[in-house]
C-alpha cells in the first residue's frame, strides 16, 4: 500500500466515524426506476425495435433486407465475424457485396461495414448488448459507417435495464449501444456519425 | 461596491455568445423535464432515491472505497492513488514514459480538466488528443471547456470554422456537418496511431469493480480499442455500493444531461483484456484521485460530492446563462462549481470566496439535480464561512453607515425623504460611484421612501 493510499484512508475513516447519525442504504423497488411508458403493448423484441428506431438505430429481421440496404447505401464492402459466415457473410457475398472475415487494421477506410454478435438486446431502452467475449474485434465495431450487431434466436431480450445488469455475469466488459455515434457539440445541432458508426443495425436472425 | 468577479465577466461577454449560452441551456432544461415527466411515475422520489444511495456511499467512503479497490485489484486492473494534481501527473507521465507511449488519445474527462492533465504530458514529449467533437475544438484553441457536458457551449459555428480553417482541417466551412466530418477524419488516424487511452471514468461499482463510461460519440471505446493500454483517471467519490445501483444513476445521467433516456455508448469495462477477449488493451490502471475531495468530506458541505457531473444545474441557472462557464474561474462553473470550486481550491479558498454569493438563491438547481444535492444550502453555509475566515471578497458591502442610519428614526427619516431627489436626478448625476455602475446594467423602481411610515400614522389614527 502506497503511503498515499494509507494517508487517504486514514482520513477517510476519521472523518466518517466521527459523523452522527450516517444514512443508511436505502431499499428500493425497481418499478421505481421503471420508464413503463417505453414496454408496449406487444411483444419484448417490438418495445425494443420501437426504442431503438427511436434513437435512430435500424432494426432488422432477415439478412435479404440487410443486403439490399447495403447495396442501396453503397457499403459495397465489409468485415464480417467469421463465426456469421454461413448465416449472413454468405448471403451478402451471394448478393453481390465483397465480405472479408479478417478485420484488417491497416485498412480501416475500406469496410464500409462491420458485423459482429451482439448478446442481446434490452427492451425498455432499445439498446443492443456487445461484450468483449463476443465481439471478434472492436475496431470492426467501430470504423465501418455501419454496424451490424447481429442477434442470435437464442440471446435474450432483457425487459428493463436493472434487467441488463443482473445479467452481467462474469462477462469482463460489456458495451450498452443505443443508436448510431452522436453529437450536439456544435451549436445544439444533432449529428450523427461522430466516431463511430453513422448507422447502427440490429439484425435478429 | 465594486461588481462581482461574475457580473464584469459577465458584462465582457459578447452579446450573441451569452444569448446562444442561454438559449441552449433553456432548451435542454425543458426536455429534461419532459423527459423525466413522461418516462417515470415519480421523478422527484428517484432523484431522491440517488441522492440517498450516494449520500450513504460517502459517508462510508473508507468501506466502500476499500471494497472497490479489492474489486479492481481482482479483476486485474492495476490501481493506484494521486493526493493530489501534481502527484496525479506525474503518476500517469511515470506510466506512460515507462511504457515508452508517445501518443495518446482521450476521451472527455473532467478529472483529467482539473489536474491539466493535457499541459503536462505535452510539455514532456507525449501528444495527447481530445477525441470528443467539443473537447477537440477546445484543445485546437487553446480554450477551457465552459460546460461539463457541452464543453464549447460558448462557441458558434462561424468560430468553430475558423479554427478548423487555421489548424489545416479544411477551407472554411461553417456546416455543423462538415465540422463533424472533418474532426472524424482527421481524430481516425490519431485513434488509430495511438499507443494508449485515457478516459474518465462515472462510476465505480465497488460491488463488481466495474468501471462505467458512457459517451455519445463513442470516443471512449474508440480510445481502448486500437491500443495496448487503457488508463482511467477517476475521484475517489465515483464509487456506488452495488451494481444494480448503476440503473438508477444511469437512467437519471442522460435525461438530466442531454435529455436522452440513455447515453449511446455505455460501458461496463470489468479489467483489461482477458485471454478468452479477441481484442482490447493488455494494461487497464485506474488513478484514484483525491485532490481536495477528502478535505471536501469532512466539511459540512460534503453533499456536493454526490454529484454526477450532468450539468443540469448549469443549463437552469439563472446567472451561468448570463454569464457562460468561464466566469466561474475554475474547472467546474455554475452552481455546482460555486460550491464545488472554492471547496477544492483548499488554501486559495479566498480566492474564489464570490462564487457562492453569485447567486439569486432561487432554489431551480436543486430543483433539477438528479443527486438532489441542496446547493443552495451549500451555497449559503459557504458564505458563512467566507464571513467567518474575514474573506473579503470584492461584493463585501460596508454596513455600517447602513446600521447608523437605521437605529436612528431621525435620520432614518429625513433619508428616506430627502432620497425622493433620486427621482429626478439622471442615473449618471448619482453622487455615489458604485450605485452608478450598477444602475448601468439595471432601473431602479420609482423611490417612494417614507410612504409606509405615513401609511402607519395614518392606520393609527383611524
Amino acid at each position: 500500500m502506497s503511503d498515499t493510499e494509507a494517508s487517504l484512508f486514514a482520513a477517510l475513516r476519521e472523518t466518517v466515524s466521527g459523523l452522527a447519525g450516517r444514512t443508511p442504504l436505502p431499499d428500493y423497488d425497481e418499478t421505481i426506476l421503471l420508464a413503463s411508458g417505453r414496454l408496449g403493448s406487444g411483444s419484448e423484441w417490438e418495445s425494443f425495435a420501437a426504442n431503438f428506431e427511436a434513437a435512430s438505430g435500424r432494426p432488422m429481421e432477415t439478412t435479404a433486407d440487410l443486403a439490399t440496404f447495403l447495396k442501396e447505401g453503397g457499403h459495397l464492402r465489409g468485415y464480417c465475424d467469421p463465426l456469421l459466415r454461413e448465416k449472413v457473410g454468405s448471403v451478402l457475398q451471394t448478393a453481390g457485396l465483397e465480405v472479408s472475415y479478417e478485420y484488417d487494421r491497416e485498412r480501416y477506410d475500406d469496410f464500409a461495414f462491420g458485423i459482429t454478435r451482439a448478446s442481446g438486446v434490452v427492451a425498455e431502452t432499445g439498446t443492443v448488448v456487445l461484450n468483449d467475449h463476443e465481439t471478434s474485434d472492436r475496431l470492426a465495431a467501430l470504423t465501418p459507417w455501419v454496424h451490424v450487431a447481429v442477434l442470435s434466436e437464442e440471446a435474450p431480450v432483457h425487459r428493463t435495464l436493472s434487467d441488463a445488469i443482473r445479467a452481467f455475469g462474469d462477462c469482463p466488459n460489456v458495451i450498452w449501444v443505443t443508436g448510431p455515434s452522436k453529437t450536439a457539440d456544435v451549436e445544439g445541432i444533432l449529428i450523427e456519425g461522430v466516431h463511430g458508426p453513422g448507422e447502427q443495425i440490429c439484425l435478429r436472425l | 461596491m465594486n461588481p462581482q468577479p461574475i457580473d464584469r465577466y459577465a458584462e465582457t461577454l459578447a452579446r450573441e455568445t451569452r444569448d446562444s449560452v442561454s438559449a441552449s441551456a433553456a432548451i435542454t432544461t425543458e426536455k429534461r423535464v419532459d423527459i423525466l415527466a413522461r418516462d417515470f411515475p415519480d421523478p422527484d422520489g428517484l432523484r431522491r432515491l440517488a441522492g440517498q444511495i450516494k449520500q450513504h456511499t460517502l459517508e462510508h467512503l473508507d468501506d466502500y472505497l476499500a471494497k472497490a479497490v479489492r474489486a479492481l485489484r481482482d479483476n486485474g486492473v492495476v490501481v493506484h492513488f494521486a493526493a493530489d494534481a501534481e502527484e496525479a501527473r506525474k503518476l500517469i507521465l511515470g506510466l506512460l514514459s515507462e511504457r515508452g507511449v508517445r501518443r495518446v488519445v482521450k476521451s472527455k474527462s473532467m478529472a483529467t480538466e482539473e489536474i491539466h492533465l493535457n499541459d503536462h504530458l505535452a510539455a514532456h514529449g507525449i501528444d495527447c488528443v481530445e477525441t470528443d467533437l467539443g473537447e477537440f475544438i477546445v484543445q485546437i484553441d487553446g480554450d477551457t471547456p465552459s460546460h461539463i457536458v457541452r464543453p464549447i457551449i460558448h462557441k458558434n459555428r462561424r468560430e468553430i470554422a475558423r479554427s478548423f480553417e487555421a489548424h489545416g482541417l479544411g477551407d472554411y466551412d461553417d456546416d455543423p456537418e462538415t465540422i463533424t466530418r472533418r474532426a472524424r477524419i482527421h481524430l481516425r488516424s490519431k485513434y488509430m496511431e495511438s499507443d494508449a487511452g485515457i478516459t474518465g471514468g462515472n462510476f465505480i461499482s465497488a460491488e463488481s469493480g466495474r468501471v462505467v463510461l458512457v459517451t455519445n460519440e463513442g470516443n471512449a471505446r474508440f480510445s481502448m480499442a486500437p491500443n495496448r493500454l487503457h488508463l482511467a483517471l477517476i475521484g475517489i467519490e465515483k464509487i456506488v455500493p452495488r451494481d444494480r445501483d448503476l440503473a438508477v444513476f444511469l437512467n437519471l445521467l442522460a435525461r438530466s444531461a442531454t435529455a436522452q433516456q440513455l447515453t449511446v455508448y455505455t460501458q461496463f469495462i470489468n479489467g483489461p483484456r482477458a485471454s478468452t477477449q479477441p481484442s482490447g488493451p493488455e494494461e487497464m490502471h485506474v488513478v484514484l484521485l483525491d485532490n481536495g475531495r477528502s478535505r471536501v468530506l469532512a466539511t459540512d458541505c460534503r453533499e456536493i460530492l454526490r454529484c454526477i457531473r450532468c450539468g443540469a444545474c448549469q443549463n437552469v441557472c439563472p446567472v451561468y446563462r448570463q454569464a457562460s462557464g468561464h466566469a466561474y474561474r475554475a474547472v467546474y462553473g455554475g452552481p455546482v462549481g460555486a460550491v464545488l470550486s472554492p471547496l477544492l481550491a483548499g488554501e486559495r479558498f479566498s480566492d474564489l470566496a464570490d462564487l457562492p454569493k453569485a447567486s439569486t438563491l432561487c432554489g431551480a438547481c436543486r430543483e433539477v439535480c438528479p443527486v438532489d444535492i441542496p446547493i443552495p444550502d451549500l451555497l449559503l453555509r459557504l458564505r458563512a464561512r467566507a464571513k467567518e475566515e474575514g474573506v473579503r471578497t470584492p461584493a463585501s458591502i460596508p454596513m455600517a453607515p447602513f446600521a447608523t442610519l437605521a437605529t436612528s428614526p431621525a435620520l432614518w427619516r429625513t433619508a428616506m425623504t430627502a432620497s425622493r431627489a433620486m427621482n429626478h436626478l439622471p442615473t449618471a448625476a448619482l453622487p455615489v460611484k458604485p450605485l452608478r455602475e450598477w444602475l448601468k446594467l439595471r432601473t431602479l423602481p420609482e423611490w417612494r421612501g417614507g410612504e409606509f411610515r405615513k401609511w402607519m400614522k395614518k392606520r393609527k389614527q383611524s
